[in-house]
């Protein structure tokens, strides 16, 4: 009795230990990923009727090939903020290209449920716009991303976000950015050229269950947004340019289970969004030698509903569903069509399996399938198999 | 004159009723125990996860971002056990209070002596934390630290209740100090034996009680047992035989049950923590539910 009460009071007296980390440096993590495709289309001619593609958006290469190598440090700046930088680095042949995908500050605990960020940053418009790649359950992105924002849509600007003090989690958000980036392009209206606005409902049905219901509204100036050159067998290259008034409505919802709230064993988690696009402006051929242009109204809409199941430690298996709908009009049918905006009256589609195995929390293999039917009457058999690998800091994943 | 009582009665009520309670967000049962000892009718307790959930690995969940929205106090373990899903919730809850560093912002284990703090940090060894092992309340010796810390800090952020607190964690020192002696005295024959153990949780109970854990049933630090290592381990445990394996409610059963079958040692599953049985509904039965369950085991 006499020696506990002497280890108490030892402990007492002694000072408070330090704290877990134990030096300024800013939280460093890299992920790592490459790839095997086999597709049986070739990738060049990837097209999805009635949407205008960026310039990376599709496929990816055939055979063996790095995907996106991150660097990313992050810490708290004091006490009031936090910064963040995601470098992407990426191969376009033998040459290397680095790509500031994030690089923003944001407050810690402003009060009252207040938060704000400036720089460059993923929208948190949608569920999974605001995941990084490595985090996605299949190796590319829906079709609905890939076809209004080129995969993921970012910018540069500013984000207020809100928090209610309510036991259900509703949570309001604002953006104002600078509109530089894909399906934006251009920085109009003085470098204010888009705003979103997004709301998200979320709770827990019980120790198993938890949801979250998400409404997002995003509108841009668009001020010349190109599509890939468009070779016209001649020595020009003429580029289909979209200026105009853009505006993207969607609704997501995703569902997690695991037995007890205990993801270790099994775990399920059901995800669907839905994007619709109104578009109003012209098309204008640059580059062409004489001007060509053309008045365009655009309809635009897609979805995606996902599944993924954890039936053993290490082991997921996944399904997902894509589709998508286009309809646009203009003056000139046949610039629509150079401009990729035809739809032609088809629906582009794709099916997925997955199946991925992890041996910790920092490692991952996948083996993909995709019936790609994003072109019109052809299918394109895909099948990857990917690893992404994470080292370094333990990155905390949002919901 | 009804009128008139009516009011009156309004009005006691509104002087009786206290103001609102303290909004704790426990990360973890042990500590909400600890804030219901501490804090009584005071505090307002949320506990973030519960014993069937590794404390490892949980979502930043929308209805956890919603409670920490409004919690006045954070008491967590510390020492890296959150660290994949609390500095998330921190960051999108927008609350001030409870942010590190500031007087909200609590966590058990800068309070006391840790263990396995390691010298050397490489992921090819697990997922060790680099602030030593995160699972201090299995001391209770350590425990009555972090008391005493957690009592300073009510009394410290809410001043208007602090002879409350006071007297709450005088009398809870004086409890668990009896309760302390009587473990002690009834855990004399676990002295000296050797266990295995299903992951790291154990440290703080083995270096109180004096038992050895002499293999875990993880190969890694969070990696699940494969079934290579639990092969190891039994023809391990031919040469240097060990009395039990133990486990918590919320890791699988699985491979200790193996074990215990292939080497004739009794699987004992522990609470671990406040709610990880029937029995262990507060700190104190959660020490006698242990014991009692590590007792059995060896006879």
């Amino acid at each position: 009795m006499k020696r506990i009460a002497l280890a108490i009071a030892a402990s007492c007296a002694a000072p408070a230990w330090a704290a877990g980390s134990t030096s300024f440096n800013p939280d460093l993590s890299l992920i790592l990923d490459g790839r095997y495709a086999s597709l049986s289309e070739d990738p060049a001619t990837y097209a999805l009727p009635g949407f205008q593609l960026s310039g990376e958006a599709g496929p990816g290469e055939r055979g063996l090939a790095l995907g996106h190598s991150e660097l990313v440090m992050s810490a708290n700046v004091d006490d009031l903020f936090y910064g963040k930088l995601t470098a992407a680095l990426h191969s376009e042949g033998t040459a290397t290209n680095v790509e500031l995908e994030e690089a923003y500050v944001e407050t810690l605990g402003l009060g009252q449920g207040f938060t704000v960020r400036a720089g460059r940053a993923y929208s948190g418009i949608g569920y999974l716009n605001a995941h990084h790649p490595h985090a996605w359950d299949f190796t590319d992105a829906p079709l609905v991303y890939r076809g209004l924002f080129g995969d993921q849509l970012r910018d540069d600007g500013v984000q207020l976000r809100w928090v209610a003090p309510t036991d259900l989690y509703v949570q309001l958000g604002a953006e104002v950015g600078r509109g530089e980036f894909f399906p934006a392009g251009g920085a109009a209206n003085d470098g204010r050229g888009t705003y979103a606005a997004f709301v998200k409902l979320g709770g827990d049905l019980n120790d198993s269950h938890s949801w979250q219901l998400g409404l997002s509204h995003w509108h841009a100036d668009v001020n010349g947004r190109s599509a890939g050159a468009h070779d016209h067998g001649g020595t020009a290259t003429e580029i289909p340019t979209f200026t105009g008034n853009s505006t993207v409505n969607g609704i997501d919802f995703v569902w997690k289970w695991a037995p007890l709230g205990n993801p270790a064993q099994t775990n399920f988690k059901f995800q669907a969004e839905y994007f619709q696009r109104r578009e109003e402006g012209d098309v204008e051929l640059v580059g062409a030698p004489t001007q060509e242009i053309t008045d365009y109204s655009g309809k635009q809409s897609g979805w995606y509903a996902q599944a993924v199941y954890q039936f053993m430690p290490h082991w997921r298996v996944g399904v997902r569903y894509d589709q998508l709908q286009a309809d646009n009009s203009g003056s000139d049918a046949v610039l629509l069509e150079e401009a990729g905006l035809d739809d032609a009256g088809y629906k582009p589609s794709r099916s997925s399996v997955m199946i991925d195995w992890s041996h910790s929390e920092y490692s991952r293999v996948r083996l993909q399938f995709n019936q790609d039917k994003s072109r019109a009457d052809v299918t394109d058999n895909q099948v990857y198999l990917q690893y992404v690998m994470s080292l370094g800091a333990h990155g905390a994943h949002q919901f | 004159m009804k009128k008139l009582q009516g009011l009156l009665a309004t009005l006691l009520l509104a002087v009786t009723v206290p103001a609102a309670a303290l909004n704790v967000f426990a990360c973890e049962p042990e500590w909400a125990a600890l804030a219901r000892e501490l804090g009584g009718d005071k505090v307002e307790v949320f506990a973030a996860t519960t014993a069937f959930q590794d404390p490892h690995r949980i979502e930043a969940r929308p209805s956890l971002i919603a409670k920490l929205r409004r919690a006045d106090l954070l008491v967590c373990s510390g020492a890296e056990l959150e660290i994949g899903w609390l500095p998330m919730l921190l960051r999108q809850a927008g609350n001030g209070t409870v942010q590190p560093g500031r007087p909200g912002h609590f966590e058990a284990a800068q309070h006391i002596e840790r263990l396995e703090i390691p010298t050397e940090l490489d992921r090819s060894m697990g997922d060790v934390h680099a602030s030593g092992n995160p699972h201090v309340h299995l001391d209770p010796r350590r425990l009555a630290t972090i008391a005493q810390a957690l009592s300073a800090k009510l009394r410290d952020i809410d001043p208007g209740h602090a002879d409350d607190y006071a007297a709450r964690q005088a009398a809870f020192a004086q409890r668990w100090q009896q309760a302390l002696a009587g473990w002690e005295q009834k855990a004399q024959p676990l002295r000296g034996v050797r266990l295995v153990a299903h992951h790291k949780d154990w440290v703080y109970l083995a270096d109180w009680l004096g038992f050895e854990v002499v293999a875990t049933l993880e190969p890694k630090p969070g990696l699940p047992a494969s079934a290579g290592h639990l092969a190891a381990l039994k023809a391990q445990l031919q040469q240097q035989p060990a009395r039990m394996v133990i486990r918590t409610a919320y890791q699988d059963g699985q491979a200790a049950q193996w074990l215990s079958a292939q080497s004739g040692i009794p699987a004992v599953e522990l609470p671990y923590t406040v709610g990880g049985s029937e029995r262990a509904a507060d700190l104190f039965a959660l020490f006698d539910d242990t014991l009692d369950r590590l007792l059995a085991a060896l006879r």
